[in-house]
């Protein structure tokens, strides 16, 4: 079960955070800190996976920006690396070359992507079109 | 006045254009004010932007929890954009702590039964990320008539928020099992998905839905093989596989529904080696799936073939170049080598190659893999690469990677001299990092070798003459020159000539003593030594009687108190020093520790017996203050091999299946009972998982229910949260609590609890340790 997902940038400023199992508020900001911290501290020839008190992470740099995935002991850590990399795809398609400025801006837009992949920390759906298809068409009833 | 109201994007231009905390702190607050002002004020239309700036904030980690009732007004509404604020703020700020979020449960109820798709996957997706017990109770219908409709948009997220319901309340499950079957039937990849985590949670929760599904194997091996052998389809492959998460799940699946079933493990076999050859390992993709069939042949019944077939994929994996993959090898080898250890062995090489790496995720499990490898044909160049190793490795490793090499020694030395020089190499290298038995192990280890006196008394020599500041070392050392001094000094061993003047082992004790870096316990090593030296060396003994003389007066008692007692021994009971002062015999391994106390305690001797070596080490282990003085004999001092401490080094036969450890009653008053049962996760023999149930038989509920637990100095004890702290009357539902206990030393388990409640109008208070605990559970 993913426990939470974390978009943060180089300089530690979480862009987007999402947790699926409850965490206090002052705690979140210390484990942001710590794990954008051990994150940051790894060459790019390390693996991907941390293991961090009872999570174990699994990380991939774009750019500027670090997305975390904190998963509990049962998950397959390949198949959540690739669903990161699915993730930053689908980013990729619905904001055309998506960059941190438009995840920063767009916040709302990017939590309900999220959402359409994610559900209470099981992935629910990994087809592009699929995921895009409810925000288009409310993009357009906005529009219109 | 009106102020102009800003909208999320220019709030967010605000704060990136704050150059200090201070001023982004001022920013925000500002812009609160504003916003609460706003909520006061009540412009419905503008609401939405306002939850969504504060929603912004919240995310910085600044308090928003004002933002609560506004949330259930925006989702009140019938306008999307302001429901679709609304549900997003009441996943982030509502949870079941809060009674606010009972108040959600009936608009929830309106918009899944409206039928607007859109609005019903909102609903759904809060309603599963912070559905409370009480919630989920009360929409569990609404949400299974959702599992049925045509618009599979719906269908699967109403299939996770079943799953979000079961994990709260487990009773839901019966309402939940019997669409899933139809469901399987869907061609839909994102229904299916979902479909397969909901039957992996019912087969998690319960054993009869696991027998239950244990019909739909076959149909699941037809899906999956349906996946592997289509070509390219545009919908769902990710470079090259077809639905990689699919066929993972899948996968998954049929490891929880063929574990220990024989039948459903060989309908599983020939597709299971179908997808282990099939699928394209040149990306990440087909790696993941690669990696899940292993895990999944590794934990059914499959036949021999396809074990060697598993061992050696990840032989393949570990020497890609790829880390992530590497790391993902060496993890499940490491679980493999308990019951496959000859398979494993044959990479060997490879995983001592994985040592040498830099990162440090990998150094770590190749260490335990290689620890867990090591056996009597390999242990010499192991044991070589692994103190090579340990020069090398950053210092959380150093203290597991120094004990490892130690247990590894003492169970497969080839010979007791090859044994002593590999513990003082590692006390060498790493002596701060070791655990304090190990001196124990030393000495008693030296002690029984009779042949090797001389040998490991002139090593030690020399590694104390160079360096004092290791203090294992530097006691065990000690030690070994004050019992074989004379050895020492003989200075004919052939394989360590040495010529050493009595002189200069005075002088180095002296500075042993007189060091900073000395702690207490190897000043009191240092000066018993010095003591015996006084019968070993020839000569008289004026240096020696000085020093002692001189620490007559040293401010550390335990010192003083030596000091004084062996002045004594020079002056007035002399013609006892040379017996008293003889060579110890070799202490009985699991024996009390027998040492100079028993001989000193000589009635005629000092008032107060000396605090012996030997509790002096005990007391350095960890123990409950108030056992026993019969020196509750830790488990480290047993050499022999079933007193293995760390569990990687378990025996390499397959392990003996898990018996199921019985449960206990531990408490009974009025009705109210509670009840502990035990298990034990295969993958961690050291970890204990106990559950606490209480259940209440009596008429009168019990509220403010909390337990707490405490256990001994060496265990690690975390406790999880309860299901809750009221049992209703009349056998209502109880509550549960689980406990993990870590327990790497094995060493005897005492469980202390302490409950309080209220009940039938009174507050008990109780504190019981709990007796007659089973062995199995710390064995």
């Amino acid at each position: 079960m993913i426990k939470f997902f974390l978009m943060v940038n180089k300089q530690g400023q979480t862009r987007l955070s999402k947790y699926y199992e409850h965490v206090e508020i002052n705690k979140r900001t210390l484990l942001e800190t710590e794990v954008i911290k051990s994150c940051l501290s790894r060459s790019n020839e390390q693996c991907s996976f941390i293991e961090y008190k009872d999570f174990k992470l699994i990380y991939q740099q774009y750019a500027a920006l670090f997305i975390v995935v904190g998963v509990n002991d049962t998950e397959n850590e390949m198949a959540i690396y690739e669903f990161v990399h699915n993730f930053v795809e689908v980013l990729d398609e619905y904001f055309s070359r998506v960059s941190e400025l438009d995840i920063m801006f767009n916040l709302d837009k990017v939590h309900i992507i999220l959402d359409e992949m994610v559900l209470n920390g099981c992935i629910v759906e990994t087809n592009r079109a699929r995921i895009l298809a409810p925000l288009q068409i409310l993009d357009k009833m906005s529009e219109s | 006045m009106v102020v102009p109201l800003l909208k999320l994007q220019d709030l967010i231009q605000e704060i990136r254009g704050a150059k200090t905390q201070a001023q982004e702190r001022e920013v925000i607050q500002k812009e609160c004010a504003h916003i609460r002002a706003s909520f006061r004020d009540g412009d419905p239309l503008q609401r939405h932007r306002q939850l969504a700036k504060l929603l912004y904030v919240h995310m910085l980690g600044y308090p928003a929890h004002f933002g609560q009732m506004e949330c259930l007004k925006l989702i009140a509404s019938p306008r999307f954009t302001d429901k679709r604020v609304g549900y997003l703020g009441a996943m982030l700020l509502l949870d079941e702590r809060h009674d606010a979020h009972l108040l959600i449960t009936n608009s929830i109820k309106n918009d899944l039964s409206q039928g607007i798709q859109p609005v019903q996957g909102l609903a759904l997706c809060t309603l599963s990320t912070m559905g409370s017990a009480e919630m989920c109770r009360d929409l569990a219908t609404e949400v299974e008539k959702l599992l049925l409709q045509p618009s599979t948009y719906v269908r699967k997220k109403a299939i996770l928020t079943a799953v979000h319901m079961i994990r709260k309340v487990p009773e839901l499950s019966d309402i939940f099992l019997p669409p899933c079957a139809k469901l399987l039937h869907e061609r839909h990849h994102g229904v299916l998905l979902c479909t397969i985590t909901l039957i992996m949670e019912l087969c998690e929760r319960s054993p009869a839905a696991l027998r239950h599904f244990r019909k739909v194997v076959p149909q699941l091996v037809q899906i999956l093989r349906m996946l592997v052998t289509t070509g390219y389809s545009t919908e769902h492959s990710i470079s090259g596989v077809s639905d990689p998460f699919l066929q993972v799940q899948i996968l998954r699946l049929l490891r929880i529904l063929g574990r220990n079933h024989e039948e459903s493990s060989e309908t599983m076999n020939d597709l299971l080696a179908q997808v282990a050859t099939n699928t394209d390992t040149s990306r990440n993709a087909g790696n993941a799936v690669l990696f899940e069939t292993v895990l999944t042949i590794m934990d059914i019944r499959s036949a021999a073939g396809l074990r060697v077939l598993a061992v050696n994929i990840l032989g393949r994996f570990l020497l890609n170049s790829d880390k992530n993959i590497r790391y993902v090898a060496l993890m499940s080898l490491l679980r493999l080598v308990q019951s496959d250890h000859s398979a494993v062995q044959r990479h060997r090489p490879t995983v001592v190659e994985c040592l040498r790496e830099t990162d440090a995720s990998l150094s770590r499990r190749a260490l335990e893999l290689s620890l867990a490898l090591v056996n009597s044909s390999n242990v010499r160049a192991m044991i070589q690469e692994l103190q090579a190793f340990l020069e090398s490795c950053p210092f959380d490793l150093r203290a597991d990677c120094a004990s490892g090499i130690l247990l590894a020694a003492e169970r497969f030395a080839p010979t007791k001299r090859w044994h002593i020089d590999t513990i003082l190499h590692v006390l060498t290298m790493a002596g701060t990092h070791l655990r304090d038995d190990a001196v124990a192990n030393l000495t008693q280890l030296i002690g029984g070798a009779q042949e090797l006196h001389a040998y490991s008394v002139r090593r030690l020599y020399s590694a104390l003459a160079g360096d004092i500041s290791q203090q294992p070392l530097v006691q065990v050392a000690a030690w070994c020159i004050g019992e074989y001094g004379d050895l020492l000094l003989e200075g004919n061993c052939e394989v360590e000539p040495l010529q050493v003047e009595g002189e200069e082992v005075l002088a180095l004790l002296e500075k042993v003593l007189q060091s900073q870096m000395s702690l207490p316990a190897t000043r009191g090593y240092a000066l018993t030594a010095l003591m015996k030296l006084s019968t070993r060396l020839r000569g008289d003994n004026n240096r020696i009687r000085q020093v002692v003389s001189i620490y007559g007066s040293c401010m550390d008692v335990e010192l003083q108190q030596r000091a004084v007692e062996y002045n004594t021994l020079f002056q007035k009971y002399d013609h006892m020093r040379a017996a008293i002062l003889e060579k110890m015999p070799l202490v009985e391994q699991g024996g009390p520790q027998v040492d100079e106390e028993a001989k000193e305690s000589k009635e005629a001797a000092a008032s107060v017996p000396t605090e012996p070596q030997a509790s002096k080490l005990l007391d350095l282990l960890d123990l409950l203050d108030d056992t026993s003085e019969d020196a509750q004999h830790p488990p480290a001092l047993n050499p022999s091999p079933e007193g293995t401490l760390v569990h990687l080094l378990d025996l390499p036969c397959a392990p003996p299946p898990l018996a199921p450890i019985p449960n206990l009653r531990v408490f009974e008053r009025e009705g109210v009972q509670l009840n502990l049962s035990f298990t034990r996760p295969p993958g961690s023999p050291a970890l204990l998982l106990v559950t606490v149930t209480t259940t209440n038989s009596s008429g009168g509920d019990v509220t403010h229910f909390i337990c707490q637990a405490a256990v001994p100095k060496s265990f690690q004890l975390q406790l999880q949260a309860p299901s809750g702290d009221t049992v209703p009357a009349w056998g209502g539902i109880p509550i549960t609590q689980l406990f993990r206990i870590f327990n790497p030393n094995k060493a005897p388990l005492r469980l202390k609890l302490r409950l309080t409640y209220n009940h039938l109008g009174q507050s008990v208070q109780e504190i019981f340790e709990v007796n007659n605990l089973p062995v199995e559970t710390w064995q």
